[in-house]
């Protein structure tokens, strides 16, 4: 044996199946140390106790009513947006255009709105909804096509995509903008609400939501129990695989992504028609990229991801409170977004392997 | 008339984020490592390096002397290291010790970087008490672009070459120093091994962890310092929230089109600069929003150089084959 040999303190062992419990707690431990740096970190930004920082989180989103609406639309939204990227990271696509395929189907269904504000309005909202569905459709076609045929890298190509759909955005803002110069579009008809989602018992955002549970429970299924997310799931695990046992690997990925896309589009739709009732090019806000972290963190199962946007969800729109009552920057949220999933993401090793302690003096 | 010696130095200045982010992003890349908190760690690079400058300011206001050009270059400098070196170390813990998923923690990073920079700008801004929602660290700034004592002697080729501050020209050794490395040296070709096959460079006896950590590290440090150059340089040493855009993902859209080489990098950087401001070159007349097409120009550009790349299928132009992929000795 060499001297210079180092025996390591420890070593890592990959883990079997661990019973879920474990599982969830070590999740749960992870969520709790990030929260406890959050309070740390807060603290000695803001000076106050931590609890009153909480309690200040939680009046964030429960305080009234209309704030718990809101803590609602933003899950629903981010919800939705995770959950329709789901089926092609299942299949191992790492799409990160979800950012592109939201703003897009809102460029979509916003143009058209824009358009034709003449037509009736059960027409128009469908026209709306088709175009907003094709267009991200067609921004998840894209890179699919070139994936399947060529081997293009999917995320950097996705990525790419992003940009030319905020140009397009960008460009259209400023050909429609109201007034002039304003670089604005403006609440778009405004009078007449044409192409506008009607409220359900008075509360704007309760379309939106109930469109997204319906999209949780049928994406559950379709990925659980449909052929195609079958196909899906023996795809991202071993393509080879799929191959063998005749599966048409190009054809489910063109598939997958085009889906994906389509319910991007979808989400685009919700946003424009449901709430903005505009188009501006940060109307997505970046939830295509966090959609990318919930899918990941709820691992694609869409029952763990209504718990992670939530999470989320409630954490942002709390720092906002926070940030407002204590005089901070409201970009405070992502800090601590950043943090939580640093936590969530690193404890996903505790699941996957464990660490064994080396006695000193026994070689393997 | 359009007016080249006007129009290439802001192309240039435009480049150097661009250039220092994806010099960066390509050593990184190297590894095997997609590093997609590069435009989060340009934040921090940029604004660890207005939190040092700026305390050393408000300590020369307190005192009433005059700024030191070497610490007023070295403190903002050294904070910007340490900043984005902090990142790059998040971001290898994560990927390369825990085996984290490297995109998802990647857009954390970047969600993480960009609301830190936001955050700790507007804090300044608001100690600074001013009514405008942007600091300005003007004394620094002055310390960057000490000119070279020839520019003002030689005419156009001074203006166009010799005009700038010194980031600039270390942003472009920095990128043929590490083409060099990565071509030529046998560090480079361990590293290019690392992200091509970590399971055969493990097995020649290369360390992989040690060579992706380091090769992280170092490519984030770049990366930062191209968020220090925006600031101190291009932006006169003022710092305004969101100001440094997405000129992170434009980085990251540089190494693809310059097929993973720096050298390169130099001279597309100068392009993707260019195309940056073409807009503001060229007549639009009344339709102002035909600008926002040509903002679209460098990422379509970019797109049909991925496809075409992967149409053609050379193998030096590939991506590295384990990009994304974290490495675990047992799972072989």
């Amino acid at each position: 044996m060499n001297k210079k040999t180092k025996t390591p303190f420890f070593h890592i062992v990959k883990r079997g199946e661990i019973p879920r419990w474990e599982s969830i707690m070590i999740h749960a431990i992870a969520l709790i140390l990030a929260l406890i740096l959050c309070a740390i970190l807060t603290t000695l930004l803001t000076g106050q106790n931590p609890i009153d920082v909480y309690a200040t989180m939680f009046e964030g989103n429960f305080g009234t009513e209309r704030k718990t609406w809101i803590l609602l639309h933003l899950l629903a939204v981010l919800l939705g947006i995770s959950l329709a990227l789901t089926p092609a990271f299942k299949m191992r696509f790492w799409n990160i255009g979800g950012e592109g395929q939201v703003l897009i189907g809102c460029m979509a269904s916003g143009a058209v709105m824009h358009n034709w504000p003449q037509l009736p309005n059960a027409l128009l909202l469908l026209l709306m909804l088709i175009a907003a569905l094709a267009a991200g459709a067609l921004w998840g076609f894209l890179p699919a096509i070139c994936k399947a045929k060529w081997g293009t890298n999917e995320t950097l190509f996705t990525l790419m995509m992003n940009y030319v759909a905020i140009q397009i955005t960008a460009y259209y803002t400023i050909r429609w903008e109201v007034p002039k110069g304003s670089g604005k579009i403006g609440i778009i008809n405004q009078a007449s609400h044409k192409g506008w989602l009607p409220s359900i018992a008075g509360q704007q955002y309760l379309p939106t939501i109930l469109v997204v549970a319906l999209l949780t429970v049928l994406l559950y299924f379709y990925l659980k129990y449909s052929k195609q997310g079958y196909e899906i799931a023996v795809v991202g695990e071993s393509e080879r695989t799929a191959r063998y046992v005749g599966i048409k690997v190009e054809h489910v990925i063109v598939r997958t992504m085009s889906l994906t896309g389509a319910l991007c589009g979808l989400m685009g739709f919700l946003l424009v028609s449901g709430s903005a009732h505009t188009i501006t090019t940060t109307l997505s806000d970046g939830r295509g990229f966090t959609g990318v972290m919930v899918a990941w963190m709820g691992k694609f199962n869409p029952i763990i991801m209504i718990f992670t946007s939530f999470l989320i969800s409630f954490m942002g729109n709390g720092a906002q409170e926070v940030a407002s009552r204590f005089h901070l920057n409201h970009s405070f949220s992502d800090i601590l977004t950043g943090i939580i999933i640093f936590f969530l993401i690193g404890c996903e090793f505790f699941v996957s392997y464990k660490l064994s302690h080396n006695k000193k003096g026994k070689e393997e | 008339m359009f007016d080249i010696v006007s129009f290439f130095p802001r192309a240039v200045v435009q480049s150097v984020p661009l250039l220092c982010g994806s010099t960066g992003e390509t050593i990184t890349e190297k590894s095997g490592n997609l590093n997609l908190g590069i435009p989060g760690i340009m934040y921090v690079g940029a604004i660890s390096g207005v939190i040092g400058s700026f305390f050393y300011e408000q300590s020369l206001k307190a005192s009433g002397s005059t700024i030191n050009t070497f610490l007023g270059i070295a403190i903002p400098m050294v904070c910007s290291i340490l900043g984005s070196l902090l990142m790059g170390l998040i971001y290898c813990f994560l990927t390369v010790s825990l085996r984290a998923n490297q995109n998802v923690t990647g857009l954390a990073l970047t969600t993480f970087g960009v609301g830190f920079g936001n955050f700790f700008g507007g804090s300044l801004i608001k100690l600074t008490g001013s009514e405008v929602p942007s600091i300005a660290l003007t004394q620094t700034h002055g310390c960057f672009v000490h000119k070279l004592p020839l520019a003002a002697k030689t005419g156009w080729f001074g203006k166009m070459f010799l005009n700038y501050g010194f980031l600039v020209y270390l942003a472009i050794i920095i990128a043929l120093i590490a083409a060099y490395v990565l071509r030529h040296t046998r560090l480079g070709l361990n590293l290019r091994s690392v992200g091509e096959d970590p399971a055969t460079a493990d097995a020649a006896g290369i360390n992989v962890n040690r060579y992706k950590y380091f090769a992280t590290c170092i490519g984030s440090v770049i990366a930062g310092l191209g968020g220090l150059f925006y600031i101190m340089d291009y932006a006169s040493g003022v710092w305004s929230n969101d100001g440094f855009g997405d000129r992170g993902w434009l980085a990251i859209a540089l190494v693809i089109f310059t097929i993973w080489r720096p050298n390169v990098g130099v001279l597309a950087s100068i392009l993707f600069g260019a195309l940056y401001i073409l807009y503001l070159f060229i007549p639009t007349g009344a339709n102002a929003a035909i600008k926002e097409f040509y903002k679209m120009i460098p990422y379509v550009v970019t797109l049909l150089v991925l496809v075409t790349v992967s149409m053609r299928k050379r193998r030096e132009n590939q991506p590295p084959a384990s990009l994304g992929n974290s490495y675990f000795r047992e799972e072989r």
